[in-house]
């Protein structure tokens, strides 16, 4: 158990203190949002209605481009050779891994969003809903996110398929996410349920994630 | 399954089976096909347009069934390092990717004079769009990675992961949106579709199984060939 939070620890701190972390995504982030309501036009009403789904998906792309980070370095340095040989099963260092790229990158994210939120007119009733549903569903996202970087981690040209391959499955994230981003006070409370949702879609890529990610890597690392 | 280890042993059975798989697949598509254009009637609500159908449902059906059959071979792969389970995997996807599009493309036919619009954001095709998207990430990782062993490696744990996926997308756009009629073959309760329509749709559903066998056989056939093809190729430069 030490050994996994000196692994995390190790990666937050490579995470910070190397440019192009948390800071980068952010900015892409950021750049997402702005961009929409250029493409979109900038009428309030539409922007208000579509808000939690344009954060939603710029966290989404956000997650996925900065998942090519979370094992490439190690792959690439040899480090990860190394851990492989450590007493830490090779799942829980996949594990870890996935968490300190959630630390760093999904959950600062979740909770910058909703405060970006105001530049597509969010309506600030959704603001608390939003950022619990990110909060959570993020989780899956750096889990599924982990997947698709370790079956790319040896490709040289990886990013684009990690899209492709990890978009498909956030499908129910953001489906699930997008509900229980719903402001309380609109029909039905369909926030709560989906939130269990996103919270079960969490523990089960908690589960699953490592198990993949690890055999991925394994068969790199021959 | 232990049987069919031996790539000579399987070349040998597929070779004797494939005349017979595919004469069935020709006899089954004549038989549905002339049930679903000549003999069933025309829908009392859809009219002609109705027969779009026998050609879209059974797709569809495949589309699932092939891609089970691509996460079945991957765990084989897996689990009992079956030698042929990787190739069974590879080649089923191309097929299984086909019959995605057919049903995707013949819904959207029948889509524009039902629903006036060639694609509507509705549960099913959107679950279906997924599922084909599935497929082309599987075949990118078979055809981004150049080392085979390695590529078979990772394409197993992208195709079992994405058959995890598959219910769960199921579930979760079904929770988004339904527009699409409910299923009514395989319901509690029997069919809800009448007899004179309901038989070529399942002789043609047996057509396109027949017919899967028949690529998918043939196709693991060539994915043999081709690794032989391969090893004769090393072996020259190693003898250089």
């Amino acid at each position: 158990m030490k050994l996994i939070l000196a692994l995390i620890r190790r990666d937050l701190m490579l995470n910070i203190r190397q440019s192009g972390g948390a800071g980068t995504a952010l900015g892409f982030f950021l750049t997402v949002v702005v961009l929409l309501p250029i493409g979109l036009g900038p009428d309030q009403a539409l922007l208000a209605r579509i808000a939690p789904g344009a954060l939603w998906i710029a966290l989404l792309l956000s997650v996925l481009l900065s998942a090519d980070r979370i094992f490439q370095q190690d792959y690439e340095d040899g480090s990860l050779d190394i851990m492989t040989m450590g007493p830490v099963p090779f799942e829980m260092v996949a594990l870890a891994k996935a968490i300190a790229h959630w630390l760093s990158t999904s959950l600062p994210l979740a909770v910058a969003a909703p405060i970006l939120g105001f530049l597509v007119n969010l309506d600030p009733n959704a603001i608390l809903p939003l950022f619990l549903g990110m909060a959570v569903g993020s989780i899956a996202l750096s889990l599924l996110a982990a997947i698709g970087a370790a079956v790319t981690v040896g490709l040289r040209r990886g990013g684009l398929l990690v899209s492709l391959l990890v978009l498909p499955l956030y499908v129910p994230v953001l489906i699930f996410g997008l509900s229980a981003s719903q402001p309380p006070g609109l029909g039905p409370d369909i926030a709560t349920p989906s939130l269990l949702i996103l919270a079960a879609l969490a523990l089960v890529s908690l589960v699953l994630s490592p198990l993949a990610s690890a055999a991925a890597l394994r068969s790199y690392l021959k | 399954m232990q049987f069919l280890a031996n790539p000579t042993r399987f070349l040998k059975l597929a070779n004797a089976v494939l005349p017979t798989v595919w004469g069935l697949t020709i006899a089954l598509l004549i038989i549905g096909l002339y049930g679903a254009l000549f003999t069933s009637p025309p829908d009392y609500q859809q009219g002609e347009t109705v027969r779009i159908m026998f050609v879209h449902v059974p797709a569809a059906w495949m589309a699932l069934f092939v891609y089970s059959v691509m996460a079945l071979a991957s765990a084989l792969a897996l689990i009992f390092r079956h030698p042929l389970a990787d190739a069974a995997a590879k080649t089923a996807a191309p097929i299984g990717a086909v019959f995605c599009f057919l049903a995707l493309a013949t819904g959207s036919l029948w889509g524009k004079p039902m629903w006036g619009a060639w694609w509507v954001w509705d549960a099913r095709l959107t679950s279906m769009f997924v599922l084909f998207l599935l497929y082309i990430g599987y075949m990118a990782i078979w055809s981004a990675i150049d080392e085979p062993h390695r590529a078979a490696q990772v394409a197993r744990i992208v195709a079992l992961a994405g058959f995890v996926n598959v219910p769960i997308v199921k579930f979760s756009v079904d929770w988004w949106n339904s527009l699409h009629q409910p299923a009514s073959v395989f319901r509690a309760g029997g069919p809800a579709i009448d007899k004179s329509m309901l038989w070529p749709l399942l002789v043609m559903g047996l057509a396109y199984t027949f017919l899967f066998l028949a690529l998918h056989l043939t196709s693991i056939r060539a994915e043999i060939a081709a690794r032989k093809i391969r090893q004769i190729h090393i072996a020259e430069i190693g003898e250089r």
